[in-house]
């Protein structure tokens, strides 16, 4: 079947095998590894943007998503790998649990949140999802299956802990939950008006525990890089509200012309206008604060059926205003740039080998697939290589090896230990070939 | 907090409402096949909140066995809420055509084992004079289609069925709720191709908790099958077997 991502591009003949049990899994990995297909990878919810999830047979793990155990006391939860972190806070936020580290959507499986590392507005100072799994049980290409900890096999831990899906299929974890004293976050807009003074909003507010800004990519000479910058912190006045279900959603593949330049321009307008009280504590409900975009289903639909291509980079602190204002000019000078981009202050990287993250500054942006646009994020990978950037797998659709194998230092050790366990004898995305991995 | 008994347990559609129910705290009694994926079930409704999960193996076609199952149920939950019966295999039509004993099975499965399964679901019921039973068919069964006629008999012989016992049960307060879910993308399904019309489990579940708590007669899921089913049953029949369906 035709098959692809969150981003719609690119699209892949894959063929989509679904075990109904845990047990299941390793019937199905015996079965494929004396077949002539061994190119397999796992799949949760789809959300990554690129070819990380695509390969010739995708594993799909959507139905093992069951709870498993959690200890009241500790705040420990096991669970199955293919249970979203939406099906989570379903359950435990109406009793005053939250997870330590959720990304800008709640549908995506816990599995593929370990395979990408994901991160959250409280990077700087919570780190990555990953940083709080304690545990996690791996079937191997060998059809073993394993517990990986800190303490317990520790270098598979750190291998599958960003691993993009490439040492095996992890079947469950266990998460260190976070205790709440309300469903709501209590929020502050700061309104920049330049690059640099999102910067130094962001230095200034270290320790608080949320913090993200739009930025209009689109914005031009004085105003380039002006951005809003939402501060949060979990508001304690012990009432918990129901989450209320997603109600939109885009049915079909809208006409990609509609999203253009003067369209996207305007609505950053609008939207970096939109009337604040600035500096004053607003109470939103976290769903609204977190995942803004999880009410609008298919989102990924307004763009088109061509699709898009997301890209999002880190560069160290030392060369991060300069390669961002590089950037942000590249991009508005194409006039490519898209929807509101998101910036966000990291703290430092983590042990895990292919881990995104590390300390400086991220920038993401949406860019509809179209003429000239791979030529320009070829231009900006430059820049980002040039300052001592990476890209986030998780993202990425197109970057070549050699700025991968040059960008990602642990790169090596990952295929040596691939070797070890002749995860390469069987795992195997789109995107891990691509790569060289 | 209610007590609930669902057979068929495993099955993606009772998961999910059964997930429903545990949120809710209710108690829950788990009938199923595989022991195992019992075993799983039980603890994730437990983290979702259910007051107790009971669970014990069964096997639909085995007949003699349903009365000391039910029994043995309603021991352990002390009496019946609400009876979810959610159990079903999806047969190859042109199997059933060329080997009697395949649609034989297919009518023990989908047909069958759930009368005789409900035969001893109502006397306790009646009793206490409250309770809902809910029993998952399909469209399939509200008209015979060439490609799948096997499957769609045997559910039709249960919506009438149903349709007799919700007459039988009025005056004991009983309630008897026809579930008709469209294509569902399940485990059961999982071979074939999806298209718009196809629906998720937790859409059905949805249903089935509203048309329980409605102690509504007969269920469309999602609702607008209805529409479809009432324009598939006006086609007339000399142009409707003419028809590759």
């Amino acid at each position: 079947m035709k098959m692809h991502s969150w981003g719609r591009y690119p699209v892949s003949d894959t063929v989509l095998e679904a075990p109904r049990s845990r047990e299941s899994f390793a019937r199905h990995l015996t079965a494929l590894r004396d077949s002539d297909d061994r190119q397999i990878i796992a799949r949760g919810m789809g959300r990554s943007y690129g070819d990380s999830a695509l390969s010739h047979t995708v594993l799909a793990t959507k139905s093992i998503d069951n709870f498993i155990d959690f200890d009241e006391d500790s705040g420990l939860l096991r669970c199955a790998a293919g249970l979203t972190l939406d099906a989570i806070l379903q359950v435990f936020m109406p009793r005053g649990w939250f997870l330590a580290v959720v990304p800008g959507t709640r549908y995506v499986s816990v599995g593929g949140a370990i395979a990408s590392d994901v991160h959250g507005k409280n990077h700087h100072v919570d780190g990555t999802f990953c940083e709080h799994v304690t545990e996690l049980t791996l079937l191997l290409a060998s059809g073993d299956i394993l517990k990986c900890s800190r303490a317990e096999n520790a270098p598979l831990f750190h291998a599958t802990c960003a691993g993009m899906g490439l040492t095996g299929i992890v079947l469950e974890a266990t998460l260190r939950l976070r205790r709440i004293h309300s469903s709501a976050i209590e929020q502050r807009t700061i309104r920049t008006n330049s690059l640099e003074e999102a910067f130094e909003k962001f230095e200034q507010n270290l320790d608080c525990t949320y913090s993200v800004a739009w930025l209009d990519c689109l914005a031009t000479g004085q105003n380039t890089g002006r951005s809003l910058l939402f501060l949060g912190e979990h508001a304690s006045d012990e009432r918990f509200v129901t989450p209320r279900k997603r109600s939109l959603s885009v049915p079909f593949s809208s006409p990609s012309f509609l999203l253009n330049r003067y369209s996207m321009g305007l609505f950053n307008n609008v939207y970096f206008h939109k009337p604040i009280r600035a500096g004053q504590l607003q109470r939103i409900e976290a769903f609204q604060y977190f995942f803004p975009l999880d009410s609008i289903q298919h989102w990924n639909r307004l763009y088109g059926r061509r699709g898009f291509l997301q890209y999002q980079c880190v560069i160290p602190d030392e060369g991060a205003l300069e390669g961002m204002r590089k950037i942000l000019n590249m991009v508005s000078a194409a006039g490519k740039g898209s929807f509101l981009s998101v910036l966000k202050k990291f703290g430092p990287a983590n042990q895990n080998l292919l881990s995104f993250p590390m300390r400086g500054y991220t920038l993401a942006m949406d860019f509809k697939f179209e003429q000239g646009v791979l030529p320009l994020l070829d231009d900006l990978d430059r820049v980002v290589a040039d300052h001592g950037g990476r890209l986030y797998l998780a993202k990425d659709a197109r970057m070549s090896a050699e700025f991968f194998q040059s960008s990602y230092p642990h790169w090596e050790q990952m295929r040596e230990l691939r070797r070890e366990f002749f995860a390469d004898s069987l795992f195997h995305s789109l995107q891990s070939q691509r790569l060289g991995l | 907090m209610k007590n609930i008994l669902v057979i068929g347990a495993n099955s993606a559609i009772a998961k999910a409402t059964a997930r429903h129910y545990a949120e809710q705290k209710d108690s829950l009694y788990l009938l199923a096949r595989d022991p195992e994926q019992l075993a799983v079930q039980k603890d994730d409704l437990m983290v979702r909140g259910a007051t107790s999960v009971e669970c014990a193996a069964f096997d639909a076609t085995d007949f003699t066995s349903h009365g000391p199952l039910i029994a043995q149920a309603l021991e352990t939950l002390g009496h019946f809420d609400i009876v979810l019966i959610a159990h079903g295999s999806l047969p190859d039509q042109a199997l059933c055509e060329s080997d009697f004993n395949v649609a034989l099975e297919a009518f023990n499965v989908n047909a069958l084992s759930v009368i005789s399964l409900l035969n001893y679901v109502i006397k306790p019921m009646q009793t206490r004079r409250d309770g809902c039973i809910a029993v998952v068919t399909s469209v399939a069964g509200d008209r015979g289609r060439q490609s799948n006629f096997i499957y769609g008999a045997a559910k039709a012989m249960v919506s009438t069925y149903l349709q007799g016992l919700r007459g039988r049960l009025f005056p004991d307060n009983v309630a008897v709720v026809d579930i008709k879910p469209g294509f569902v993308d399940t485990p059961m399904t999982a071979h074939l191709p999806k298209g718009a019309l196809w629906a998720q489990p937790e859409q059905i579940a949805q249903r089935i908790v509203k048309g329980v708590e409605k102690r509504s007669s007969t269920v469309y899921a999602p609702g607008f099958w209805r529409l479809i089913m009432f324009v598939v049953c006006s086609v007339p029949e000399v142009i409707f077997k003419r028809l590759k369906l």
